[in-house]
């Protein structure tokens, strides 16, 4: 697979291009999912191609064909170099690219059952007595399973003389129950909403104990449609780890995009709050914030080798002590910024064009617990699960709405609430942040389906966080 | 046509009988330049084809797809052979029999051979009718091939192109939006785009803050596409309609007397081809006539579960997202946007929602924000632009009953966040629209 590579880069470079790499990427992709405990679907995906990036003056190009032939590869090459002569027909400024280290290596993802050697059965038989299970609690109607297993192999070459083949694997599902009243819905999900993935084999499945967890939470869904709704008010929130690390990937990790930073995804994503003239002196948060980029975490679903420029993957600060130290970046974007590139850029698939992506964007621990956060605080609420998303093109402005919570009340868990929602602006929510638990609650959560680029590219991101919680903050927004 | 034709009748001859099985081939070559502070920064091409398989073996359902041509007895054999080890599908619905397929006929050869050059003249247009702005965007140009075959003996051979100039211009902080989307490349005006953004954008500067609350509306063809998209992906969806999960009562008046809202892919405006993945033909599906809601999208298998026919809705992902309708069309009214605003005493225009998402499905109640362009109407004119806001708002209730004040005359394809090209919409009066937080939160 090197030499098609190969083939495609030297394509572009005689077409004119002054730097070009390419990637084979060869991927599978299962898909399981069970309604009711009666399969819905079972899907299997294999994607193969070769996609060529070319830099030509200040324009870059892209060309990408599922055809594996080395005549084939040649012409992408060659037909990338014609794109990025086009780009230059509307210029900008220089973007060299930023100097590192040419690597020949291979990277593998350490796991220990390959998923999909697990026969399709027998993951279709789990789903179903999860579904089961949540079925058989009075009220609800709908019991969903899923999982999901990626297999994929890319082999990178640059025309600076990079050749680095890696092996990801990733893993992962989850169910939900729903439960339906007089015109309302409310849902349980375990162990996130959308589910648990990360980088590994089928054993990322087996730790969560899928059956153990799912009478609970059917139970806890049906108990939703009679709880009271939450009460509109300003209330100290603790927030759950996985809605925590949803927080932080809309919050911090979109807002610490150098490309959306510089105003290249103005249009669609949108920028940033964020101004890199005031990078390490901008308060972002409370001095118990301290977010990390580390593309290196064991098992966390943005964990790799090499991003697909060719960097290595390394563990960036991003938030020290409250305040905002670090961005994610590629070699081009680096440049510009005068930053050192941070590895993070990555294409979904050989037909989309690498850009910057969130690798592990978490929190580290802090010295606390859920236990003595609870018993610690006089009047708020603890919110469970991600069931809504919301923030403006800045990060700035956002709105959540969570599964379940409960009301606190004199350092004690009360009554459970639904719909529960909570609001904010960005740094001044950060800033509430007053206590945080420790590392033995510390969970890689991992978010399979960030969507951002044109066209629509979906990335893999993991988010390490734990309980936390904030002082003062807007809960109960409803229609 | 041949290519495809072929493609897809060799993968089905490898499962000789040993199955019922569908095979869809699709592809050909999209293309997308994209631009930001004025330039060309990205810019990107793909061709290539990909082949599904969706095969029961005794009832026993597995589907695959693969990019990969070069093995596809091994594809075939392997999927087969998944399914044979599944369980029993007691909802498969069994194959699309031979019907008739109406070509709709959406398909440009220019388009689909527009070049990079063709696209970067498009994005030079937009940058120019902005100047001393700064310009993001998108050109796009798709011309795809798709076709179906099925061992029941149904064929049908479809293609399409599609095309869209998207962008944005940004002064001092403001900015403002324009989109275009046709079959047809030729049909796209670069310039005529970007002027209606950079106009929104030069207005927008000085935007100030205003209270959270309820105020009358008018909103741009982008807000009523966003509208329109949640109410087919959350409400006329057949498997959301059947799992209980949909506001749809059929038969019901749901809403204003002056809603007409209609499914279409032979519309000459529409795009796409005239059958869905299961083969089954495309046809015109009223949803909502005068206010009343007449129906929801159905693919075979919610269709055989409801006791009804496929309405032509089983596309990719509809097994576990549900059928839902991508071809939308909002009846026109009289009014124009002027008239609108005339008719206005307080009141917001607004030109785009931003990151919607549904807090409860039933209740379609959804939040979002306003984005690039929103402004205060006071005694029926624009005085000023204001800071985006955030909303939390039902959108059936927004379509309700008397609180539709007028519906535009200026019916175009607006992007939705999903994507363009799927509906076809005009601007919308509204008597009241819930706010709940401003730019401080």
């Amino acid at each position: 697979m090197f030499d098609l590579a190969q083939a495609a880069v030297e394509g572009a470079l005689a077409a004119g291009a002054q730097y070009a790499d390419a990637r084979v990427v060869i991927s599978k992709h299962q898909s399981i999912a069970v309604l009711n405990a009666e399969p819905q679907s079972i899907d299997q995906a294999e994607r193969a191609g070769i996609g060529v990036r070319a830099l030509t003056g200040s324009g870059w190009g892209f060309y990408a064909t599922s055809n594996l032939s080395a005549g084939a590869a040649r012409n992408a090459g060659e037909q990338s170099a014609v794109i990025s002569k086009a780009s230059a027909s509307v210029p900008g400024p220089d973007m060299p690219l930023a100097d590192v280290p040419v690597v020949e290596d291979f990277y593998e993802t350490p796991h220990e059952e390959d998923p999909f050697a697990i026969p399709v059965s027998e993951k279709v038989d789990l789903l179903i007595a999860v579904t089961k299970t949540m079925q058989e609690v009075d009220g609800i109607a709908l019991a969903t399973g899923n999982m999901n297993f990626w297999d994929t192999n890319k082999w990178f070459v640059s025309s600076q003389g990079h050749r680095i083949h890696q092996h990801l694997v990733e893993s992962g599902g989850g169910y939900d129950a729903t439960a339906l009243g007089d015109g309302e819905t409310q849902r349980r999900s375990y162990p996130q909403s959308f589910g648990q993935y990360e980088t590994g084999g089928y054993e990322a499945v087996r730790k969560w104990d899928y059956l153990g967890n799912a009478g609970r939470i059917a139970e806890e869904a049906a108990a939703l449609l009679s709880a009271p709704e939450l009460e509109e008010g300003d209330k100290s929130l603790i927030l759950e780890g996985s809605q925590l690390a949803l927080q932080i990937h809309e919050s911090v990790g979109h807002a610490i995009e150098l490309d959306r930073i510089l105003g290249w995804e103005a249009a669609f994503a949108g920028t940033s709050h964020l101004e890199l003239p005031k990078l390490n002196t901008h308060l972002y948060g409370s001095p118990l914030m301290n977010i990390t980029a580390d593309a290196t975490l064991p098992g966390a679903l943005g964990t790799f080798g090499y991003d697909d420029e060719g960097t290595a993957a390394q563990c960036v600060d991003i938030v020290k002590e409250g305040t905002w130290v670090g961005v994610l970046s590629g070699r081009d974007s680096a440049s510009v910024a005068g930053l050192p590139p941070g590895g993070m850029v990555r294409g979904d698939g050989y037909n989309r064009l690498p850009m910057v992506r969130m690798t592990n964007v978490g929190i580290l621990p802090g010295d606390s617990s859920l236990d003595e956060i609870i018993a610690d605080t006089k009047d708020g609420v603890y919110m469970a699960t991600n069931r809504s998303w919301s923030i403006d093109d800045k990060r700035l402005n956002f709105q959540f709405g969570c599964e379940i919570a409960w009301e606190v009340k004199d350092g004690k868990l009360g009554r459970m609430v639904k719909n529960p929602t909570y609001t904010g602006i960005t740094p001044q929510f950060w800033g509430q942040l007053d206590m945080l638990a420790g590392g033995d609650e510390w969970i890689h959560w991992g978010t399979p389906n960030c969507g951002k680029g044109q066209p629509m590219q979906v990335a893999h991101t993991g988010h390490s966080a734990a309980p936390g919680r904030f002082a003062t903050v807007r809960v109960g927004v409803r229609a | 046509m041949t290519r495809t034709i072929e493609l897809a009748s060799r993968v089905l001859a490898k499962v000789s009988g040993r199955a019922d099985a569908e095979v869809v081939v699709t592809g050909g070559v999209s293309a997308l330049t994209r631009f930001a502070n004025s330039f060309i920064h990205q810019n990107v091409a793909e061709e290539g084809y990909e082949v599904s398989i969706r095969v029961a073996v005794d009832g026993r359902v597995n589907s695959a797809a693969t990019t990969s041509l070069d093995d596809l007895d091994a594809f075939v054999e392997n999927t087969i052979d998944v399914a044979s080890l599944q369980r029993v599908d007691e909802n498969w619905p069994g194959l699309t029999p031979p019907i008739d397929v109406t070509d709709p006929k959406h398909y440009d050869k220019a388009t689909a051979k527009a070049t990079p050059a063709d696209r970067a003249d498009q994005v030079a247009d937009f940058v120019a009718a902005g100047p001393d702005m700064r310009a993001a965007g998108y050109c796009e140009t798709v011309g795809h091939n798709v076709a179906f075959v099925n061992t029941a003996g149904h064929r049908a051979f479809g293609r399409y192109t599609r095309a869209t100039i998207d962008g944005i211009h940004q002064i001092d902080g403001a900015a403002g939006a324009g989109h275009a989307t046709s079959k047809a490349f030729a049909g796209l005006d670069g310039s005529e785009v970007g002027a209606l953004a950079a106009g929104r954008a030069q207005r927008g500067v000085g935007a100030y803050d205003i209270k959270p609350g309820e105020y009358e509306v008018v909103l741009a063809p982008e807000c009523v596409a966003t509208i329109g998209i949640f109410l087919s992906f959350y409400g006329f969806n057949g498997k959301q309609h059947a799992e209980g999960q949909s506001f749809v009562e059929l038969g019901e008046k749901q809403f204003d007397a002056s809603i007409n809202l209609y499914d279409n892919p032979h519309d000459s405006r529409a795009l796409g081809v005239g059958f869905d993945a299961e083969g089954t033909p495309r046809q015109r599906l009223d949803l909502i006539n005068n206010g009343v809601t007449q129906a929801v999208a159905h693919d075979r298998r919610t269709a055989a579960k409801a006791g009804t026919h496929s309405t032509g809705h089983g596309d990719s992902g509809s097994e576990q997202w549900g059928p839902l309708p991508t071809h939308v069309f909002l009846a026109e009214g009289e009014a124009s946007v002027d008239e609108m605003i005339a008719s206005v005493e307080r009141g917001l225009y607004v030109s785009t929602f931003n990151y919607c998402r549904v807090l409860d499905p039933k209740a379609l109640s959804v939040t979002g924000l306003t984005r690039n362009g929103t402004f205060m109407i006071e005694n029926g004119k624009i005085t000023g632009a204001v800071t985006n806001l955030r909303f939390t708002q039902s959108f059936v209730e927004a379509l309700g009953q008397g609180n539709v004040e007028a519906i535009g005359n200026d019916a175009r394809f607006a992007d939705s966040e999903f994507g363009p090209g799927l509906l076809h919409v005009p601007s919308l009066h509204l008597e009241k629209w819930n706010f709940t937080g401003g730019a401080a939160g």
